[in-house]
């Protein structure tokens, strides 16, 4: 294949049993960009992700990869497509970090496969890209956080999809980290052509490292588009409800959003 | 915008360091040759275990007789004893243990959970109700108390696991609901007894306690027929059940089939558990144990499938031997697991108590 692999949601219709968190959605992923969606928090941004990898099945409308509604498709083949990497996953006793991390190889392998050395490399890959190879051999139960959501993030490398979804990829990483982390996802982006989806609370880093930045409110699509054009004080107030200054990061004249709170309001709002 | 590329083919692989290779690899043969060597060992410890029973007892027979017999030939005074009397006895202690072995395995790790065991969470005490009922009150014997203790363990679990079911399992919810519903069955089973005859009583207390008493072949052949088609479709599922424990969400996006592979596992976990039970009884305990000892040995990495049903086989094995002629008096083989039990369920359960409670 030539062409990167695409994947968009018509009226998609998520919710849990009586309450309906997404309505009739229309979105299509950029292919081979980086797309970042921001959105208050329970306003649906977990719930869409997991609808488009299909863990969460829609009460109406579909996700299409490539063509093929998700919901139909193998489990498998979707995820050697598309991984995911959930908002909170489980870390399980006793399991050294290269172990989990080559879990990531499991819709790879077969039934009673045989570890290759395709798998070995994946997950040395994963594990250096990371920065985690010199914990390969330690229980995950002993980690940090951040070394955790680390190696989770190696998992997901390691399962080496086209598409990458990933909720909140930054939570518990301190901000050098948290940079590494982007750098490393516009990496994957730039050299593999891999499609990135994320969801990120921190909107400067959003506007920075995304190409394509989606924001939700209330389970509806408030605006999409590029950054510049996306990340207003509108949108903002809409948003999350709260009035901010927009400038030019000097550092990489993408927008850069400057909360007013209600203490620190020195110059008149745009 | 950034110019970013959009060329994908099938991933190819971003080239790591060769000493990353290494790392990894070496890292995880490590673990596997650990793993390896606890297979051995336990395997090697059960072939002996195996010796000494059919060797030992009240009368000594010396291995060459015991070989001969095994091999069917016929040894005076010897072909009674081993051949009748110690060899069925012993299989079914290694089946049985085996069956337990790997259903509670399979359950604790698949509900994240070491106490979410079939012997914790009803199910046996769901085989043994029904198997106290048909006996006293249906008059029901041999197989038609089986199928119908099988069958209800199968209920049982349903019932807990659908009682359990909120957008998904959780173990820990699973568990208290499986502690209430054993509680309630193990009354029923008092509530019977209390009525029962004198031979009725006898009998459905050795449903009770788990006992390999008078053994013959008969009841050995069926728990070796599920453990020959039940085993090797949970092995089939290791790699599935290894996934599970990241949690639906994580396993699903990693290609399981969360709900049916549970449906499996579940199935196949609970028919091992209750054939081994309705051959030798729920022996208490070794459903729980094996898995927790299993990966004590093991360390992490891996399967536990096949070191826990080991360890079952030879907890099995021993506690028989150890019941018949360690103490003064024979206690059934589950008196005796159940003393060593108990106090880890108790540390178990003090454990997650000063975790927080998050059981
Ligand atoms: N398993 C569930 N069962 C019932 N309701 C749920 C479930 N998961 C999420 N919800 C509800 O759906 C809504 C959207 O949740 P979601 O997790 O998608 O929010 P989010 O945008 O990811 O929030 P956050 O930024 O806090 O992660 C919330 O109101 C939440 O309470
Ligand atoms: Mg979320």
């Amino acid at each position: 294949m030539t062409t990167a692999h695409s994947l968009l949601v018509e009226g998609l219709t998520l919710g849990y049993q009586d309450r309906v968190v997404i309505e009739s959605l229309d979105l299509t992923v950029p292919p081979g960009r980086i797309t970042a969606i921001v959105g208050a928090n329970a306003c649906g941004k977990s719930t869409l992700l997991r609808a488009m990898s299909r863990l969460l099945s829609p009460r109406a409308g579909h996700v299409l990869l490539d063509g093929k509604r998700v919901h139909r498709m193998p489990s498998k083949e979707v995820a050697r497509t598309l991984g995911l990497l959930p908002q909170s996953p489980i870390a399980p006793e006793g399991i050294a970090v290269s172990d989990l991390v080559g879990r990531g190889r499991h819709p790879h392998q077969g039934r009673f496969a045989r570890w290759s050395r395709e798998d070995d490399e994946a997950v040395a890959a994963a594990l250096e890209a990371t920065g985690t190879l010199e914990l390969a051999d330690r229980s995950v139960d002993e980690l940090s956080g951040g070394q955790r959501q680390r190696v989770w993030i190696a998992m997901a490398l390691a399962q080496r999809t086209d598409l990458l979804l990933l909720d909140e990829p930054t939570t518990f990483l301190d901000v050098s980290h948290q940079v590494e982390v982007l750098d490393l996802l516009t990496d994957l982006n730039r050299t593999l052509g891999t499609t990135i989806v994320m969801v990120l609370h921190d909107l400067n880093l959003a506007a920075r490292y995304a190409d394509h930045l989606i924001a939700l409110a209330d389970g509806r699509l408030h605006a999409e588009g590029d950054p510049a054009r996306v990340l207003t004080p509108e949108t903002v107030e809409a948003v999350f409800g709260l009035r901010s200054r927009i400038i030019t990061d000097p550092v990489s004249g993408r927008p850069l959003m400057l909360p007013i709170g209600r203490h620190h309001d020195t110059a008149p709002a745009a | 915008m950034s110019g970013s590329v959009t060329k994908t083919t099938q991933t190819p692989p971003a080239v790591p360091a060769a000493g990353a290779v290494d790392t990894v690899s070496r890292g995880r043969h490590r673990r596997g040759r650990r793993r390896l060597a606890v297979v051995v060992v336990l395997s090697v410890l059960i072939v002996a275990a195996f010796a000494v029973t059919l060797m030992f007892g009240r009368t000594f027979h010396p291995p060459a007789d015991v070989v001969r017999v095994v091999l069917g030939q016929d040894v005076p005074g010897a072909s009674f004893t081993v051949g009748r009397l110690r060899l069925p006895r012993a299989a079914l202690a290694v089946v049985a243990g085996l069956c337990f072995g790997l259903g509670g395995v399979t359950f604790q790790t698949m509900l994240r959970n070491p106490l979410a065991s079939p012997d914790i969470i009803g199910i046996s005490a769901g085989a043994g109700a029904a198997a106290t009922f048909a006996i006293v009150v249906l008059s029901l014997e041999g197989a038609g108390v089986s199928v119908f203790a099988i069958v209800v363990g199968l209920a049982v679990a349903v019932l807990v696991y659908l009682l359990a079911y909120r957008n998904g399992v959780s173990g820990g919810r699973l568990v208290l609901i499986g502690i209430g519903i054993a509680a309630m069955l193990e009354s029923v089973t008092a509530h019977i007894l209390d009525r029962a005859a004198e031979w009725d009583l006898q009998e459905a207390l050795r449903w009770l306690t788990g006992s390999l008493n008078g053994t013959t072949w008969d009841e050995v052949v069926p728990v070796v027929i599920a453990v020959a088609v039940l085993a090797p479709v949970l092995l089939s599922r290791a790699g599935d059940l290894e996934t599970l424990r990241l949690g639906d969400d994580t396993a699903s996006a990693l290609g399981v089939r969360v709900d049916r592979t549970r449906l499996v596992l579940i199935v196949t976990a609970v028919g091992l558990i209750a054939f081994a039970t309705a051959a030798a009884g729920p022996i208490a305990f070794v459903a729980f144990l094996s898995g927790p000892i299993a990966a004590r040995l093991v360390g992490p990495g891996g399967s536990l499938l096949v070191p826990a049903a080991l360890v079952g086989a030879l907890l099995v094995l021993v506690a028989d031997f150890a019941g018949q002629f360690l103490f003064g008096v024979r206690y059934p083989v589950g008196v005796v697991t159940g003393v060593l039990g108990a106090p880890y369920l108790v540390y178990l359960i003090v454990r997650t108590h000063r975790a927080g409670g998050s059981l």
